[in-house]
């Protein structure tokens, strides 16, 4: 059986190399693809300290924020979808009006 | 065994989860990003949670997925960029962050005792009582967690009138 540490660990690493992918990248689907990695980090220690503390109630967390996280996804694919209508580009720096 | 498996799938995971940020080409990110959720999904059956393994796969890996895949098609970013930005005092403040965000959590992780009473049951066995993981969770869903379960269809609903009305061509008038 694998200490809860190592799983925990995992999840740290992935988590945080999903916040480097936001602060660095300036592509607007990547920086998306980075949260949804944040997001299975924390599902990840979700599970792992369920199976630790021997609930099963951290597996139902996971399963409500997946949902949340394909909501989440629609959406915000969706804004992406309509910003490039309007400015023709998805690079962050760019994008840089709240009003136009 | 287990720990052997455990360590090839968490060395994989990271190398993937590194190539979707460091990889140029949008698409080849995405690519990356399915890698990492099916050793997820591998992860979640090392820690006997089948169910929730099932729905990475199908969820992530399929649905998630194909949307990114088409947008990154639709809005034709499916080419070569500049992998950073361009102000240098963001990248290294960036960098700083991240690294002191990996110490900071690292160390409150792994340092801190988990607070909380463990169950009586282990999961194997709340697994083997109820049938499978998938009645045991299912069982779970529908009674304790059955209002935060409805929540989530309105949720789903509000999110999917709301694609469509944002993503929807503006009619000429």
């Amino acid at each position: 059986m694998i200490p809860l540490s190592h799983y925990l660990g995992l999840s740290v690493i992935l988590f945080t190399i999903g916040v480097l992918g936001v602060v660095i990248r300036r592509n607007a689907i990547v920086i998306f693809m980075c949260i949804e990695l944040m997001l299975n980090a924390v599902n990840l220690s979700f599970v792992a300290i369920a199976r630790s503390l021997s609930s099963l109630d951290g597996q139902v967390i996971v399963l409500l924020v997946m949902t949340v996280a394909a909501a989440e996804a629609a959406v915000g694919l969706a804004i992406i979808i309509s910003i490039f209508r309007t400015k023709g580009t998805i690079n962050v720096d760019e994008i840089n009006l709240l009003k136009w | 065994m287990e720990g052997i498996i455990f360590y090839i799938i968490a060395l994989v995971t990271i190398i993937a989860a590194v190539r979707v940020v460091m990889g140029r080409n949008a698409i080849h990110s995405a690519l990356w990003l399915v890698l990492v959720f099916f050793c997820f999904g591998a992860l979640y059956v090392l820690l006997q949670a089948e169910f929730v393994a099932a729905i990475q796969v199908i969820v992530y890996a399929g649905a998630i997925m194909v949307l990114f895949l088409f947008v990154i098609m639709l809005l034709r970013v499916d080419r070569a960029e500049e992998l950073l930005s361009k102000h240098r005092t963001q990248r290294v403040v960036g960098a700083l962050l991240v690294v002191a965000l990996l110490v900071g959590i690292g160390v409150t992780v792994l340092v801190d005792r988990l607070p909380g009473k463990a169950g009586e049951k282990t999961i194997e066995t709340l697994n083997t009582q109820a049938g499978g993981n998938t009645q045991a969770l299912a069982e779970k869903l529908f009674t304790d967690y059955l209002l935060p379960f409805e929540f989530t269809s309105v949720l789903l609903l509000a999110a999917i009138v709301g694609a469509v009305i944002l993503a929807k061509r503006k009619e000429e008038k």
